[in-house]
């Protein structure tokens, strides 16, 4: 084999793999994208029903509910405008507390009842998920705006 | 006054690596006039060490001795704090972990001024120098943006305690070891500045850079599999690896590392893929300093990240800059005067390694754009999003499984040519046994899958190809005379085999199960059971805890009682899970105490995870094959020996 064919070949097979990794980064961003919404954005209608996505805010006060089975448990997500409610089965993480910031993973069914398939909490105390933060300054903000 | 003695010395440091970045380069640069300057080079090394590792004291004597006017040591300790973890505490903040990186640079350096007696005088100067430079960056990173030796006026009472999830062994050798890989990728990268600055890309300069990587690349994987393994027993959700974005950033350098260390070989061996080889020593450092960005800037949040103060952040991305920018603008003006080196074949063991690089480097570029996607998206102000494990799975795997099915060949292929047909014929036992495991195995666990056996059938392949390795050498009765950088591939491609089975098999026959449970109930996974006998209350060091009592018992005998625990640390406030794990080498049986549900319940969490020790026992192999083929004789040849044995176009494998 001449040498152009030769390096012809390897870099057609280093081209191959690269198109075959783009097709699967794209095939998987396309359905493992998962994006981020406010309460507020949920009260518009703005969440995609049936499809994965997460919501984040506070834990409203005293709104925690635990059902008979001691697994299942209800709670309100608020950005401090709109509120939402939650609904997740398992053993919840160390930090969840209520008056908290907490970010969940779910889909939103017809009965408008978000179900979380995954509570995310952080490792520190006086740590705000960043996306529980972002929701409630949405929120402020567009109080403000209101105002004036 | 020693705090004080601490910041003193670091700024001494700072001059000193000023010098040593300097000098010695343009000495180099100056050829024998400049021999003088070259002699600096060694000196500042060692005069820098033992300014960074007396500054290194003076932080470790505050944590022991409680000096709470110090705010570091406020922020992270704590009177109640056992003694380990006062220690341990050094790198349990932003401030004393670069602090730790810092010691790990003028570490390598120094070792590197002690060890290169062989190498050209003016080659040391040049990677001493290249060293220097890298020192000077960080050294003042610290002295301007993050300064351990802060005083707090008036002293606090007492410290804020070290965050509980870090109150752990774990924590005592994670970071060190992962901090010596990350900086051990500076040495590579150094020797590759160094080699393009004299012009002189040649096998030579492979062999003396690849002890170092190999050493570099070794730590990183203990430091992976610790941190992975901490991570597993210390969050209580019974996972191992979730492609969260620190892990990631401690992932790239390893993906692109492993390349370097076979494209080092082909370099050695062969003269060819230089150019290569100098731009993956160069993304394996940066993409160390892009780690060290990622976790330190607060641009992600997790565990590790402790401040987010954005000049740190602004200043580790302009360091970033100016390595990457300066290193590809020298090599763009020497890349074109490097020869090609040897020739090859299509079909030879350079184009399989080639293979291997060019996996290696898409996987690592697919897990580098699903870290930064939702960094940029953020940055463009595009709305908030993540991409979670199952991306990073669908596109990782696919790149894998050519990259495993390469593994038993690579080694068995001849440089320049190979007849392919005879190394596949030498294979097909190793191929006939892979696919009896793959079928019998799953079978075996009651429950038969494609991906599963894929995953076994891929392990024992690669454990296979050595195994027909080792035997036809046996065979030919020179085992004995295999050089211990045979052994040490071996090794570590065993380790590949021994991690891939833990993985497939985890994956496939896990159960979990999360119940309420009052005294008496029983909850059984994977064939063992549990009975709840209750909760009571004890008393730690520095912390509360609620002690859970489970009785584990498989067919009707009882093998012992686990104690999970659900801690609360008295001075944060914070609760912690530690899980109760029962080990096994071939399952882990694993309990974790959720809330107290009701009047004498508890919400339990139950995992039954066969293999999973294979995960961190194949990265142990691997790290211990990189270690056995550093040992090799040939890397400690003498001055003259060295320069003898190196033809330009290498010697035959």
């Amino acid at each position: 084999m001449k040498p152009r064919h030769k390096r012809f070949a390897l870099i057609g097979g280093a081209l191959a793999v690269l198109g075959i990794a783009a097709a699967l980064v794209l095939n998987a961003f396309q359905s493992n994208l998962v994006f981020f919404f406010t309460p507020t954005q949920i009260a518009a209608g703005e969440a995609p029903k049936g499809k994965t996505f997460r919501i984040g805010g506070l834990v409203k006060d005293g709104s925690l509910q635990r059902q008979s089975d001691g697994l299942t448990v209800q709670f309100v997500v608020t950005d401090t405008a709109k509120e939402f409610t939650v609904a997740y089965t398992g053993i919840l993480p160390d930090l969840f507390r209520e008056g908290k910031g907490v970010v969940a993973q779910g889909k939103l069914g017809e009965n408008g009842l978000f179900t979380a398939s995954e509570v995310l909490a952080k490792h520190d105390e006086n740590y705000m998920p960043p996306e529980a933060q972002h929701a409630v300054d949405e929120a402020h903000k567009a109080a403000r705006t209101v105002k004036q | 006054m020693i705090p004080e003695l601490g910041h003193f010395a670091l700024i001494l440091a700072l001059l000193v690596s000023l010098v040593q970045g300097t000098l010695p380069l343009v000495g180099a640069h100056r050829g024998n006039n400049g021999r003088a300057w070259i002699a600096l080079a060694r000196p500042a090394a060692r005069a820098q060490f033992l300014l960074v590792v007396f500054a290194f004291g003076c932080l470790t004597w505050a944590f022991v001795a409680n000096d709470f006017s110090v705010v570091y040591v406020v922020q992270h300790s704590n009177s109640r704090l056992p003694l380990e973890y006062r220690i341990a505490g050094v790198w349990g903040g932003h401030e004393g972990s670069l602090l730790l990186w810092m010691l790990m640079l003028s570490g390598w350096t120094v070792a590197v001024a002690l060890l290169s007696r062989h190498l050209p005088d003016a080659m040391t100067a040049r990677v001493l120098g290249v060293l220097g430079l890298i020192a000077v960056g960080f050294l003042a990173f610290i002295l301007l943006t993050s300064n351990p030796f802060e005083r707090l006026l008036p002293a606090a009472e007492d410290g804020r305690d070290l965050n509980p999830l870090l109150q752990d062994p774990g924590l005592i050798f994670h970071p060190p070891m992962l901090y010596m890989g990350y900086v051990g990728f500076s040495i590579a990268f150094a020797f590759a500045i160094a080699a393009l600055l004299s012009g002189q890309l040649d096998a030579a300069w492979a062999r003396w850079s690849r002890p170092w990587t190999t050493t570099a690349w070794a730590f990183l994987t203990l430091g992976i599999a610790l941190g992975s393994w901490w991570a597993y027993y210390e969050l209580g959700w019974g996972g191992w690896w979730f492609w969260d974005p620190v892990e990631n950033a401690s992932f790239l350098p390893w993906l692109v590392g492993t390349a370097l260390i076979h494209s080092l070989a082909v370099t050695e061996k062969r003269g060819c893929f230089k150019n290569w080889t100098v731009l993956l020593a160069i993304a394996a450092f940066s993409l160390s300093l892009l780690g060290t960005f990622l976790v330190r800037s607060g641009v992600l949040t997790s565990v590790h990240a402790f401040a987010t103060d954005p000049r740190r952040g602004i200043f580790i991305l302009i360091l970033l800059a100016i390595v990457i920018g300066a290193s590809l603008f020298l090599f763009a003006l020497r890349a074109p005067k490097v020869g090609l080196g040897g020739s090859f074949g299509l079909m030879s063991r350079e184009t399989l390694l080639l293979a291997n690089n060019v996996l290696l480097v898409v996987a690592a570029g697919s897990v580098l754009l699903g870290t930064l996607y939702p960094l940029l998206i953020d940055a463009l102000g595009m709305g908030k999003l993540s991409v979670g494990p199952p991306y990073f799975n669908t596109v990782f795997v696919p790149l894998m499984v050519p990259l495993l099915a390469l593994m038993s060949i690579g080694p068995l292929a001849r440089w320049k040519h190979a007849d392919m047909g005879a190394v596949l014929r030498r294979l097909t036992f190793a191929f006939a046994a892979a696919v009896v495991v793959a079928i019998a195995v799953p079978l075996l666990y009651g429950k038969w899958s494609p991906l599963t056996a894929m995953g076994v059938l891929l392990a024992a392949w690669v454990a296979g190809g050595s195994a027909v390795a080792i035997i036809e050498r046996l065979r030919a009765g020179g085992l004995r005379a295999q050089p211990l950088h045979w052994w040490g591939m071996h090794m570590a491609h065993v380790g590949v085999a021994v991690f891939v089975v833990g993985v497939a098999m985890v994956s496939s026959f896990q159960e979990e199960k999360d119940v309420r449970m009052e005294p008496d109930d029983t909850v059984s996974v994977g064939g063992y059971s549990f009975r709840f006998i209750g909760v009571r209350e004890a008393m730690g060091p520095n912390y509360r805890a609620m002690v859970g009592e489970l009785e584990l018992s498989k067919d009707g005998k009882v093998l012992r009682t686990m104690k999970p625990e659900k801690r609360a640390y008295l001075t944060s406030a914070m609760p912690m899970t530690e899980a109760a794990i029962d080990t096994g080498l071939l399952r882990d049986v694993y309990v974790s105490l959720g809330e107290p549900v009701g009047e004498r319940a508890w919400s339990v969490r139950v995992y039954y995870k066969p293999f999973v020790d294979w995960i961190w026992g194949g990265c142990l192999l691997m790290a211990l094959g990189g270690i056995v083929a550093i040992s090799d004789r040939r890397y400690r040849m003498k001055k003259a020996a060295a320069s003898a044995a190196i033809a330009p176009q290498g010697a035959p494998a």
